[in-house]
């Protein structure tokens, strides 16, 4: 490969690296895809048939045993048994099979092009948002959707309003209900509203794909809500039933969320400007920008699994294709190559991950440099800043960002 | 008998409901099942429990494997219950999982239909074949496999009276007339059970005696008297000719003639039986020749396009004016996945080669990414 002599040299974290070594770099994680595809079988095949049994007999048997919910022991073994299920499904199976991961085996049934999960986003949209547009402009600010989903500021860069006070308490809400906002999310809404507010045309096919969302999502909800239920009721256990999906799907929520935050959002992840993204981008270059862009979980096999392997966030962000089961097996030699050309591995425990994700969410609901000018002392004044910053006119606001931002600027110098 | 009619008369409308109810409260019954199943099918479910099941996509478990030669084994299978039966001297087309990817390959049936309702297939490892060597060496008994029902018209006329047969066999080409032979005589515990006086001529044309499958079978029917066998082992005796066949079978031309074996033989048969102006009933599973290169014509439903093997489909497509499915442009996200029917493309990244051969690929085609993919040879890709 011919390098441009002019090309400008690289900024930020990968500033020691030459345009050699990340052409480099790109041909070692090819050959480490390589020895995977290379040895990719039965092993594998077992594995997700495997996963598959299990996950429908889980189902199967944690709605057998629902329908005699009204006995608490029931409930309570129903209950967790279908968080399991739907988790499995949505994680390690959906996710995965959707990526490709398991096209090769030519089961015409576990297939790419039409696995559905039991989700309230249709598998055709999700595909788009998250394969397509994610996974190819991964967390760079303002193509790739996913960076705070369209509803929140993840990078200092990204303008502060007063609206992003708000954004924890979005978070929130999104966690409770987020398959619902992923099925938001692939059509989305945000824009749409914006482009129906100016008058414009919705885009093509986004009728027909918010109508496919609309009747997914009731045939889900009738399953979940009505169906299940009232088969429960010959034991009168309707309501408990009722109860038990209903927690099964908020527990999923609450734990695709919490895992999915984990992969992106945590301090210290890489967010990149369009800007800075060469025209061309190599291999190479591609590769670094998931590895500085993902971050992992360190736990059990058990953690793993439930995450669907997205634990292996950096693996999966550089090899979104290969089997989820190898990710696990390959991650020391990508970690080997990150320690190599000096990037950060950047891999925590799940509470820690969690917390550090919200952290950011938090701070970066809040003026840049607020956080860390602000101290027990000065809170009051600063607080009421801040309400000049949201009541004040347009001005009065970036005056007063402008003195959060140096005195943030000057906090931390005294620190250092 | 006027009783009874007027009887079945007043009963008839109840007679008539009652089905109908059960009918709508066994649809309502499958459509509740439907619902709570959603996003999967009730089949899904099912399936963990019997795969044979009625309704079920049609599978196979394998009952036995038995060595027939070195390379050669005969497997019985027991079929899904909605397996239709077959007629000997059809095959079946079977997809089995090697190396975890589902292969298909047809092989005929070497039973006539079965009192224990099981079938059977008699395979030959081939060199370097994936799918045989797996199904000779490394099936066991309880794996499941796919199906399709028997097909092929390589059968007998349902009337046999009147008719001398020739049956030429070459290797494995003997799998579907001892299919045939088995049911036209069946062996009990007395010896072999000719049921019909049929006059048949088996020529077996194979490298040695201990290459060839069945031929035990064979040879026990000409002892019983059943049929007249002629072996020709070309090892030896080197490669039969027309001539040669002519002299083996004096009356040749009164023979309603059946031949399954390598295209050369076929071909020469074939020739011969035209040139005679008589009919010739051929079998063969010929391995469909992908020849691969760089580049290719790739055909789609409307347009055939030319693209160069260092240019990827979906490209050569677009710029041709096709309108194709398209995602990432990277081979991640798998938003141009299209079946591939026939033919061969090369993955852009590393190099691999992935072929596609009408009759071995699954009924679907083999689903290939057409942004990383370049064609290698002629495609056919079902868009």
């Amino acid at each position: 490969m011919t390098i441009a002599p002019e090309a400008p040299a690289y900024t930020g974290p990968i500033a020691h690296l030459s345009r050699e070594d990340v052409e480099q770099l790109g041909r070692e994680l090819d050959a480490i895809r390589q020895d995977v595809l290379d040895t990719r079988g039965e092993r594998d095949a077992a594995y997700i048939h495997k996963v598959i049994k299990v996950q429908r007999s889980l189902e199967l048997g944690s709605r057998a045993v629902l329908l005699a919910s009204i006995f608490p022991p029931a409930f309570v073994v129903g209950t967790v048994g279908l968080s399991i299920a739907k988790i499995l499904d949505n994680m390690e199976i959906g996710h995965n099979i959707m990526h490709g991961q398991w096209d090769w085996m030519r089961d015409p049934k576990i297939h790419s092009s039409v696995w559905e999960w039991d989700n309230a986003s249709t598998s055709e949209g999700w595909k788009h948002s998250h394969n397509e547009l994610h996974h190819t402009y991964t967390n760079i600010v303002g193509k790739d959707n996913d960076l705070g989903w369209g509803i929140m500021r993840v990078d200092e860069e990204q303008r502060w309003t007063p609206a992003t006070l708000s954004q924890p308490l979005m978070n929130f809400i999104n966690m409770c209900i987020f398959e619902y906002g992923i099925a938001a999310y692939d059509l989305e809404l945000g824009k749409m509203r914006r482009l129906k507010k100016s008058g414009r045309d919705m885009p093509e096919g986004w009728h027909e794909m918010a109508r496919n969302t609309v009747k997914k999502i009731r045939r889900q909800a009738f399953k979940d809500y009505v169906a299940h239920p009232l088969a429960s009721m010959v034991t009168l256990s309707g309501p408990t039933t009722l109860l038990a999906n209903v927690t099964a799907n908020f527990v999923r929520n609450v734990w695709t969320h919490s895992v999915i935050m984990c992969g992106h959002f945590p301090e210290g992840v890489e967010t990149f400007e369009l800007k800075d993204i060469p025209e061309n981008e190599t291999r190479g270059e591609w590769y670094v920008r998931q590895m500085l862009g993902s971050a992992n979980i360190s736990g059990s096999k058990f953690l793993h699994l439930m995450s669907g392997n997205l634990s292996h966030q950096i693996e999966h962000h550089i090899f979104p294709d290969l089997p989820s089961n190898r990710y696990a097996e390959i991650a020391p030699k990508v970690r080997a190559l990150f320690d190599k050309y000096g990037l950060n591995y950047h891999t925590a425990p799940m509470p820690q991950q969690v917390a550090s994700a919200w952290h950011k969410v938090l701070r970066l609901s809040m003026p840049n440099g607020f956080f860390e000018s602000t101290n027990v002392r000065n809170a009051p004044s600063q607080f009421g800043k801040l309400v000049k910053a949201v009541r004040g006119d347009t001005r009065t606001r970036r005056r007063i960002l402008k003195e959060f931002e140096a005195a943030g600027a000057a906090s931390v110098g005294k620190a250092v | 008998m006027a009783e009874i009619s007027t009887s079945t008369a007043l009963l008839s409308p109840s007679k008539a409901r009652r089905p109908a109810l059960r009918e709508r409260l066994s649809r309502k019954a499958w459509e509740l099942a439907e619902t709570i199943a959603t996003p999967l099918a009730p089949a899904d479910y099912l399936d963990l429990f019997n795969p044979l099941r009625p309704g079920a996509d049609l599978r196979g478990r394998i009952v036995k494997v038995t060595p027939e030669t070195a390379d050669a084994a005969t497997i019985e299978i027991k079929p899904g219950a909605d397996w239709e039966g077959h007629t000997p001297g059809q095959y079946v087309r079977v997809g089995v999982e090697v190396d975890g990817v589902r292969h298909w390959r047809a092989y005929s049936l070497t039973h006539g239909p079965r009192k224990d309702g099981l079938i059977s297939i008699t395979v030959k490892a081939v060199p370097d074949g994936k799918v045989s060597s797996h199904l000779v060496r490394r099936l066991r008994p309880g794996r499941i496999v796919h199906l399709e029902q028997a097909a092929g018209d390589f059968v007998l006329p349902s009337d046999l009276r009147g008719h001398k047969f020739l049956m030429v066999t070459a290797g494995s080409g003997v799998t579907p007339v001892i299919g045939m032979l088995r049911n036209l005589f069946p062996v009990t515990d007395e010896g072999v059970v000719e049921h019909q006086r049929l006059d048949v001529t088996v020529v077996h044309v194979a490298p040695s005696r201990p290459d060839s499958i069945f031929i035990r079978n064979l040879e026990s029917l000409a002892e019983a008297g059943a049929i007249r066998l002629v072996t020709r082992y070309t090892g030896s005796e080197g490669r039969l000719d027309l001539d040669a066949l002519v002299e083996l079978v004096p009356d040749l031309q009164e023979r309603r003639a059946y031949a399954c074996g390598p295209a050369g033989l076929l071909d020469t048969l074939q020739s011969w039986y035209d040139a005679e102006g008589l009919p010739l009933q051929t079998e063969q599973f010929r391995l469909a020749t992908v020849v691969t290169s760089e580049g290719g014509t790739v055909s789609f439903k409307d347009k055939t396009v030319e693209a160069a093997g260092d240019k990827p489909i979906l490209d050569a497509a677009e710029e041709a004016g096709v309108l194709m499915p398209s995602g990432c442009r990277m081979g991640i996200c798998f938003g141009c996945v299209l079946p591939m029917k026939e033919g061969a493309v090369r993955d852009l990244r590393n190099g691999e080669l992935t072929v596609a051969r009408p009759g071995e690929t699954g009924p679907e085609g083999i689903p290939i990414q057409t942004c990383i993919s370049a064609a290698a040879g002629e495609c056919v890709i079902d868009h």
